[in-house]
């Protein structure tokens, strides 16, 4: 292969990124857009609040309770080497708020409402049912896309507050049941150390993340073609950039939350 | 006096995906209440030149009238107010299969706002009797359906707000003999009833004979031919008899990627 050759790939490669960032870009614009303007699909956007919320209940309140069991008793034989065994408590209150609830939350969700989603407007857009909308005087992007983006902004917040009660919860039985913390102490331990911003800034990031989900499995979901294949390819997509965007955006989100 | 104006006119209608050109300068009029059927093989342009007219893909050249109005000038609001009197029977029925049979055929009067639920089930029920469809089966689930049945419901859908024109898409691929009859009759029925204008697609011949008044044959992009339907098999063109026919000697030779 020349220079030429090898040069005119990677300029390709970065042409075509450009591009599919214009179109996810368009996308996202347009079906906020249609949020915020009439006609509304109320009842759209109560069947994705009870998929995206309600029904990822138990695998997020099961993660973030063994997350927080887990981070108790790692964090108390780690930090009982250098005689602060006190710390558990804050480290663990502050680890799931700020962090592990909204990112561990975000990619169990991602997994399994981001793939549902996409699979879903995939399998509509191949049948022609995405066709069939717009022949009854149906807008797809409104119809489809804006309720989910809403109703993901929204509901993922709502599962984080569980996941950090969750989570406080799992540290506060391993450290009273196991550990030997007394109870008392280790509430108001927990209770000292938290603060407003700790809270908040967890749920901010749970908002953009289930945004995040949402617009990937929309997205994927309806640009998806080529039958099963095209389906199939659309929901691993619309996982895998689920995943990595939450990743990439929890570091943008702490950096500009908590770094002085 | 004046002709009268046709419901459907297409003028230099072309299409390109790419270097391929899909559909090239389709010339074709579709009188009020008349039923065309185009014909023409896989890969002809039929689908392309049917979403065309519905709106589903801009063309790259030429207009589309419909009632004199050039659809393709026409802003967002317009192009939806002339689309609000077109019904599609997609080809495979294109049911939304996470709503009940019932919403699926009243879908158009729901997103409309034109009716509350309790009258739109009403008139989905009543719409599915015309079709042949026992009320009970409103609440059943589109999986839950043969495909005759899925037809039935597409035909149903597409005329629940009764449009002014019909679009249909291979109506019956996939059906056995008795119910592609089944389903022409009703078709034939439905455009009669509602004074309609029709457009189907296909390469069913007995199904566009049954359909169709007019008939037009594409091939490669281009109308090769169009006349009454009842000339269909004996068109004195040598493509369409050779299609109509299913000849393997003429004309048209089956192109085959090496």
């Amino acid at each position: 292969m020349s220079i030429l050759d090898f040069v005119q790939k990677v300029g390709r490669a970065a042409l075509d990124t450009c591009v599919g960032t214009g179109r996810l870009a368009l996308f996202a614009v347009e079906g906020l857009s249609h949020v915020v303007r009439p006609p509304f699909y109320g009842r759209m956007f109560g069947r994705a609040m009870l998929e995206i919320g309600y029904l990822s209940l138990p695998v997020v309140a099961l993660t973030a309770v063994f997350t927080g069991m887990v981070l108790a008793l790692q964090s108390s034989t780690g930090l009982s080497r250098f005689a602060a065994d006190s710390a558990v408590a804050s480290l663990v209150v502050l680890s799931v708020t700020r962090e592990l609830g909204p990112v561990l939350a975000g990619l169990m969700v991602a997994g399994r409402v981001g793939a549902a989603m996409a699979a879903e407007i995939g399998t509509m857009r191949v049948t022609d049912q995405v066709d069939a909308l717009t022949t009854l005087s149906t807008n797809p992007m409104k119809y489809l896309v804006a309720p989910r983006l809403l109703a993901g902004l929204l509901a993922l917040p709502l599962l984080v507050v569980i996941a950090d009660i969750l989570g406080v919860l799992g540290g506060f039985i391993i450290a009273t049941v196991k550990l030997g913390f007394n109870s008392g102490i280790y509430l108001t331990n927990t209770l000292d150390f938290l603060r407003t911003d700790d809270v908040v800034s967890g749920l901010v990031k749970a908002a953009v993340f289930g945004f995040l989900i949402a617009l990937m499995g929309c997205y994927h979901g309806y640009n998806s073609k080529g039958g099963a294949q095209g389906v199939g390819a659309a929901t691993t997509s619309a996982v895998v950039a689920a995943s990595v965007l939450i990743l990439a955006f929890d570091y943008v989100l702490t950096e500009l939350f908590f770094a002085r | 006096m004046s002709d009268p104006v046709p419901k459907i006119r297409l003028r230099g209608l072309t299409k390109r995906f790419g270097d391929k050109t899909v559909l090239e300068g389709i010339d074709l009029d579709i009188m009020p209440n008349t039923s065309m059927v185009v014909i023409g093989g896989s890969g002809s342009g039929k689908s392309v030149l049917l979403k065309c007219i519905l709106g589903l893909i801009t063309p790259d050249e030429g207009t589309i009238e419909i009632d004199g109005k050039d659809v393709l000038r026409l802003d967002r609001a317009e192009r939806e107010e002339v689309r609000a009197h077109i019904g599609m029977l997609f080809q495979n029925g294109a049911l939304f299969d996470s709503l009940p049979v019932w919403e699926n055929v009243a879908f158009g009067l729901l997103a409309r706002r034109a009716v509350t639920r309790g009258e739109a089930k009403a008139r989905a029920v009543g719409v599915l009797e015309q079709v042949g469809l026992a009320a009970s089966v409103g609440d059943l689930w589109p999986a839950e359906l043969s495909g005759g049945m899925q037809k039935r419901v597409g035909l149903a859908r597409a005329i629940a707000a009764q449009p002014d024109i019909l679009f249909f898409d291979e109506p019956t691929t996939g059906l056995d003999p008795i119910m592609g009859a089944v389903i022409d009759g009703l078709i034939v029925d439905c455009v009669k009833r509602l004074g309609s204008t029709a457009v189907a697609i296909t390469h069913d011949m007995l199904s566009a004979r049954r359909i169709g008044d007019r008939a037009a044959m594409l091939f490669k992009g281009r109308i090769v031919w169009q006349g009454q339907a009842t000339d269909l098999m004996n068109s004195g063109n040598d493509m369409v008899d050779q299609f109509t026919h299913g000849r393997r000697e003429g004309p048209i030779q089956m192109e085959l990627r090496r």
